[in-house]
């Protein structure tokens, strides 16, 4: 599903990934650690074919990237920090101009607004919506395609916990889509994933199993 | 690739209704220009020569303001990123930008040329009127073939604005030279075609030649 090798993204001079190895089997849940600037967002981006590798070997859905990654389009649901909306539209308005280029049906935008709890407000633009509401309609625009993987950056962050829970089957781990989980909450992080990978630097310190203890000390 | 375009165009027109950032901006500053022609030149009656400079050089830059919009909100709320993840030809957004702007100059020129007429222009415009519509048409054309193209090179830079107009402005020198030659014999006191169809030529065949190269790079230009 994922296979990273030795993998390095640079911006510049400066390196933001370095001889990064890990495997992800189809299904499972890879929790990425490691403080700001470790590298976690970078890692996604090169996942989601946003940005080009520069050295080492990556495979993702079984696209070797950078040469494919034009295969990967549409397959992956995205989920960063900006969630890909435009402030002057409608939640139902941007789900919409996202499932007409994904080329989902318009029946798919109203079954994820009452998913995300949002079909009561679907058509005030986001502008006037909070920042939770509008991570929910992010949440649905990244699942809209229906992506056998998903990469969350934060997922849960200006939600409730509530919300966080009734987004489980979208995007938690009985979504059963493959998952690359970011997050800072460290326990909860290995409590939902399989594997877990340390960045420090842009370095990896551990990929496979960690004990809380060890990811802890990526923080000190 | 045609639907996608219309996608994107259909949502980059529903947010200049709702915001009214470009439109507005590229008509008042082109308002403006000829009212400081009007006063600067002390002089309320253009023709031949000045009056087409005058008329082209505004709407040119004009076109700047708009192009260095294009890409604003792609730019500010990751509209590049949502399109790069969805399994469409990137050359849809080169299309759609490139329609936007072709439509912002028209609606621009419809509020721009009666200003033009009123504040500067000595002859009538009703007359040319006829022949000076396809030298619009086709600057325009290209106006946003080359726009569409330097906006989305400007807007993974870190000063777009500066960008734009850096780039923007030499390339579209043979549209100006074109269009002000097809257009100056249109508003002369005695208004005459004199070799219109050379320039019209010209015109087009820049249009075809800035269409097909932009079509060729743009992809690249999306790439990371």
């Amino acid at each position: 599903m994922i296979e990273l090798d030795g993998l390095e993204r640079r911006y510049g001079e400066r390196v933001a990934l370095r001889g990064i190895t890990v495997r992800v089997p189809e299904g499972a849940t890879l929790a990425v650690l490691g403080p700001n600037g470790a590298g976690k967002t970078t890692l996604l981006r090169v996942l989601a074919g946003l940005l080009r590798p520069h050295g080492g070997t990556a495979t993702v859905l079984g696209v070797e990237l950078p040469r494919e990654r034009w295969r990967l389009h549409g397959r992956v649901g995205y989920l960063g920090h900006e969630p890909l909306l435009y402030r002057e539209l409608s939640g139902r308005e941007n789900l919409a101009y996202h499932a007409r280029l994904h080329e989902v049906d318009g029946a798919r935008v109203e079954q994820l607004l009452v998913a995300v709890g949002m079909r009561d407000r679907a058509d005030e633009p986001l502008r006037d919506l909070s920042r939770g509401m509008v991570q929910r309609l992010a949440v649905a625009r990244a699942v809209l395609h229906d992506p056998p993987l998903v990469l969350l950056d934060e997922p849960r962050s200006h939600l409730d916990p509530a919300v966080g829970e009734a987004l489980e089957p979208l995007i938690g781990r009985t979504s059963g889509r493959t998952r690359v989980l970011v997050s800072h909450d460290v326990d909860r992080a290995l409590d939902e994933a399989d594997l877990a990978l340390g960045l420090r630097g842009g370095r990896q310190v551990f990929a496979g199993r960690a004990t809380p203890r060890e990811a802890r000390e990526l923080y000190r | 690739m045609i639907r996608t375009a219309r996608t994107i165009l259909a949502k980059d027109l529903r947010l200049e209704l709702r915001t009214k950032e470009s439109v507005p901006a590229m008509t008042l500053f082109t308002l403006t220009v000829y009212v400081l022609f009007h006063f600067g030149l002390d002089r309320s009656s253009l023709d031949g020569s000045l009056a087409s400079g005058v008329l082209w050089v505004t709407l040119l830059l004009a076109a700047v303001v708009g192009v260095a919009r294009l890409f604003a909100t792609e730019r500010e709320e990751g509209g590049i990123d949502g399109l790069l993840l969805a399994p469409v030809d990137r050359t849809a957004l080169f299309v759609a930008k490139g329609a936007a702007l072709f439509l912002f100059l028209c609606a621009v020129e419809l509020v721009a040329l009666p200003a033009f007429a009123l504040l500067l222009l000595g002859p009538g415009l009703l007359e040319p009127l006829p022949e000076l519509l396809p030298v619009l048409l086709l600057a325009n054309l290209g106006l946003a073939a080359v726009g569409a193209l330097v906006a989305a090179l400007a807007a993974e830079t870190r000063a777009p604005e500066l960008i734009v107009p850096l780039l923007l402005l030499p390339l579209l020198v043979p549209v100006l030279i074109a269009a002000a030659q097809a257009t100056e014999p249109l508003l002369r006191e005695d208004p005459s075609a004199d070799n219109l169809g050379r320039w019209l030529g010209l015109l087009t065949l820049y249009d075809v030649v800035f269409v097909l190269l932009s079509v060729a790079v743009f992809d690249y230009l999306l790439e990371d």
